[in-house]
């Protein structure tokens, strides 16, 4: 039994952590968010060149080879530094997709390209656990080549990346297609998480590459969803995490009654409070992600424990921070909201826990 | 990182899983669902059995009757407990509490008189900590110890004492300096409950056991070879006391809470309500899984703490997270079962599982105030983890 990272792994953390502190401290994160595109397309490169988009791509493919345990490590930092830019859509979404892609995997790697994944349908299933329900988007072949046509909807980062991941119908079955963002028709909604924005897209007989075969879609996107909230549960402790630093800044300086406010319990056990649900949290994103590095049986109820607890964990630590700070808290000037919302982004995707114990019930009383 | 035992750590697992199907008394397999609330007598013989075959004090030096063993032999046989449910040790304020803070403040004198004692459970002991007037504010304690000649010479009064009526042994906190500031004036003794001047009287709890104990000292003899650190130094011997008390208790209670979470599962399986069973109601399946997930952050929560401990010997704050979330986690889960009972939950030995979830509820109304109430651990973490400004 071993439940410590290895010191390449704190290597990376640290590494992470100064980059985003240098390249993206928050006020530079609001100021983005604020912008129409809503990321740094340059960061991307950036990223590219410490290693971040091709930690899980096997090395023959001009990867670096490592586990999801590795990644895992930037999920939390990033979302402790509140990345503003496509990378869940593209590596943790895509990337897994197109290990084997040649036309798309090199530019990935460099940084150069970014990629999302669309399976949600406005009249058909919204989760990717539901994707073999009434999809509607249809892949056609003629003379070799692939068409896509219909409608997707929650589209994570639609309108900024390169390449949209379509899970489509072909007569065979379902599967997945890329086509180019430029053909899919894209249109980007006004989303509560302005960092990661939802939108739309329509593509009409769109040219798509044949990603995964149809009648392999289902499987390949159960892969892809375990991953996800594996993810999606890491960067919910980074933002639990921030929000327990930013409240103990907080509390410790502001001074009422003439002593620190954290002096006070009612403030103090809240902050106790975060950081005791943070901590529980983090030890079920790392059992999750250990769980999906090596593809252990209880990876799916790991999973849907760590995404329920930590995106439970990320939005409350979230309020008790507002809370704790205040009127500045609640101001648009204050960091705090950012957090908030990239929290509840997280802790609806897939549906929020009640979905997820859900899941884990089917297992615990068959 | 890698959850799965070791080569060496599946090999104790599987003899250790073997020897408890082998040796779980009849006696305490026969008392069904009454087995959770102990016995004495069947305590004292497995203890002995536990002792004999190696399984006491796992990680305590071998001089002194330990196996040396690594801390991931003490999780191991942790899990195994929970799985097996064999009966408690006697000995679990020795072996928690004394017997660490010996091990680490003690001289080889007093190792050798003692900590052998403590695992083979032929001597079991109580705290003598709280006192009616010094309860969260420990340092304020006013017990008297007064030098004369060989010996101290004790006087007043300990509360909350668990096996105080049946303990050989106290670590006994005591003031042996009036003038100098609390935390400096405080003794750590070692003391023979059966000095003359020694009276225990039981306290009944709201579960109606008499559980824990008053300890009365009036002019008790102790020698002075029974000071456990310096004179006026027990203030930081203390602290190791309650260091090993938070620390390695998260691993024990997880997996009594493992024992529980089994437990309602398959309550829910076979209690009816609103015409299908518990486990099949909605509401009740998403309550129930909670506690589930729920015990598998205190799990590995635990194994991330152990890990620290293994690389520093000192358990770190991860104890106190781990006693704070227990607490509050096993009074919703009781009462949890008492809701998926209905009425029948009212009745004691007579209703369904012989009053045992009946116990279980009430009893965990102490734990949030046994060992460290929640709002001291909140404090704890706020202050001495986060680093909050102190507000005394």
């Amino acid at each position: 039994m071993d439940f410590a990272f290895s010191d390449e792994q704190d290597m990376l953390r640290e590494q992470a952590r100064a980059f985003l502190a240098d390249r993206f401290p928050l006020e530079k994160v609001a100021e983005i968010t604020r912008s129409d595109e809503g990321w740094d397309k340059q960061s991307f490169r950036q990223i590219a060149e410490l290693g971040w988009t091709s930690l899980s791509v096997p090395e023959d493919a001009g990867g670096s080879g490592m586990g999801f345990i590795d990644e895992a490590v930037l999920f939390e930092e990033l979302g402790r530094g509140l990345f503003p830019g496509p990378y869940f859509s593209t590596i943790g979404l895509a990337l897994p997709l197109l290990l084997d892609s040649s036309d798309q995997l090199p530019g990935i790697v460099s940084g150069e390209r970014t990629a999302t994944l669309a399976w949600a349908e406005p009249s058909g299933p919204s989760k990717l656990a539901d994707i073999g329900r009434g999809i509607t988007a249809k892949a056609e072949r003629s003379n070799g080549s692939w068409t896509v046509s219909g409608e997707k909807s929650l589209v994570p980062d639609a309108e900024i990346v390169d390449h949209i991941l379509v899970v489509a119908a072909a007569s065979e079955g379902i599967g997945v297609w890329a086509i180019e963002r430029g053909d899919a028709n894209p249109k980007t909604h006004s989303t509560m998480d302005a960092t990661r924005r939802f939108g739309s897209i329509a593509p009409s007989g769109a040219d798509a590459v044949l990603i995964v075969e149809p009648g392999k879609g289902e499987d390949a996107i159960a892969a892809v969803r375990r991953r996800a909230l594996a993810a999606l549960a890491l960067e919910a402790v980074g933002i639990a995490q921030r929000a327990v630093e930013l409240s103990i800044e907080h509390v410790s300086e502001r001074k009422q009654f003439d002593k620190p406010i954290g002096t006070y319990q009612a403030v103090s056990h809240q902050v106790a409070d975060m950081y005791v649900d943070l901590e529980l949290a983090r030890s079920l994103a790392y059992w999750a992600a250990w769980c999906v590095d090596t593809g252990d049986d209880q990876a799916d109820v790991a999973v849907a424990a760590a995404k329920a607890a930590a995106a439970d964990a990320a939005v409350l630590a979230c309020e008790r921070a507002i809370q704790v700070h205040g009127g500045i808290g609640f101001t648009w000037e204050h960091p705090l909201h950012l957090f908030y919302k990239r929290a509840q982004w997280i802790n609806t995707f897939e549906g929020a826990g009640s979905t997820h114990r859900s899941t884990i019930a089917t297992s615990l009383f068959s | 990182m890698d959850f799965r035992d070791t080569p060496e750590e599946a090999a104790f697992r599987s003899e250790l899983r073997a020897w408890l199907e082998a040796n779980i008394p009849a006696e305490h397999r026969d008392r069904g669902h009454m087995a959770g609330r102990g016995d004495e007598e069947i305590s004292r013989e497995w203890s002995k059995k536990l002792y004999e075959a190696g399984y006491s004090g796992l990680t305590w030096p071998k001089e002194y009757g330990g196996a040396g063993a690594p801390y991931t032999h003490q999780a191991i046989f942790l899990e195994e407990s929970a799985r097996a449910e064999p009966p408690e040790h006697i000995g679990v304020i020795g072996l928690g509490m004394a017997g660490p803070t010996i091990i680490a403040h003690g001289t080889d004198d007093q190792k050798k008189r003692y900590l052998q004692n403590i695992l083979s459970g032929e001597e079991v002991w109580c705290q003598g900590f709280s006192e009616p007037g010094s309860g969260s504010d420990l340092a304020s304690l006013r017990t008297r110890a007064v030098d004369d000649g060989d010996s101290w010479v004790v006087n007043g009064q300990k509360v909350w004492s668990s096996f105080a009526h049946i303990a050989d042994w106290c670590i006994l906190l005591v003031r042996t300096d009036t003038e100098a500031p609390k935390h400096k004036g405080i003794t750590y003794l070692l003391v023979d409950m059966h000095s003359p001047g020694v009276e225990v009287r039981p306290l009944r709890q709201i579960t109606g056991d008499p559980e824990f104990n008053e300890i009365f000292f009036s002019d008790v003899r102790v020698p002075k070879a029974n000071i456990l650190g310096e004179v006026n130094g027990g203030w930081g011997v203390a602290m190791t006391t309650l260091l090993h008390e938070r620390g390695t208790l998260g691993f024990a209670l997880t997996a009594r809470l493992e024992v529980m979470v089994r437990k309602l599962i398959e309550l829910a399986k076979q209690t009816s309500v609103n015409g299908h069973t518990a486990a099949e109601d909605p509401l009740l399946r998403d309550r129930i899984v909670d506690q589930w997930v729920q015990l598998q952050a205190l799990r590995f929560t635990n194994y991330r703490a152990l890990t620290g401990l293994v690389k520093t010997g000192v358990p770190g704050p991860e104890g106190s997270i781990a006693k704070l979330h227990w607490s509050e986690t096993n009074q919703e889960l009781t009462k949890l079962a008492l809701e998926i009972l209905g009425p029948e939950s009212q009745l004691d030995e007579d209703g369904a599982w012989s009053g045992f979830w009946q116990y279980q509820q009430l009893r965990s109304r102490g734990n949030t105030i046994e060992a460290g109430t929640s709002e001291v651990l909140r404090n704890i973490i706020a202050e001495r983890v986060l680093g909050l400004p102190r507000g005394r």
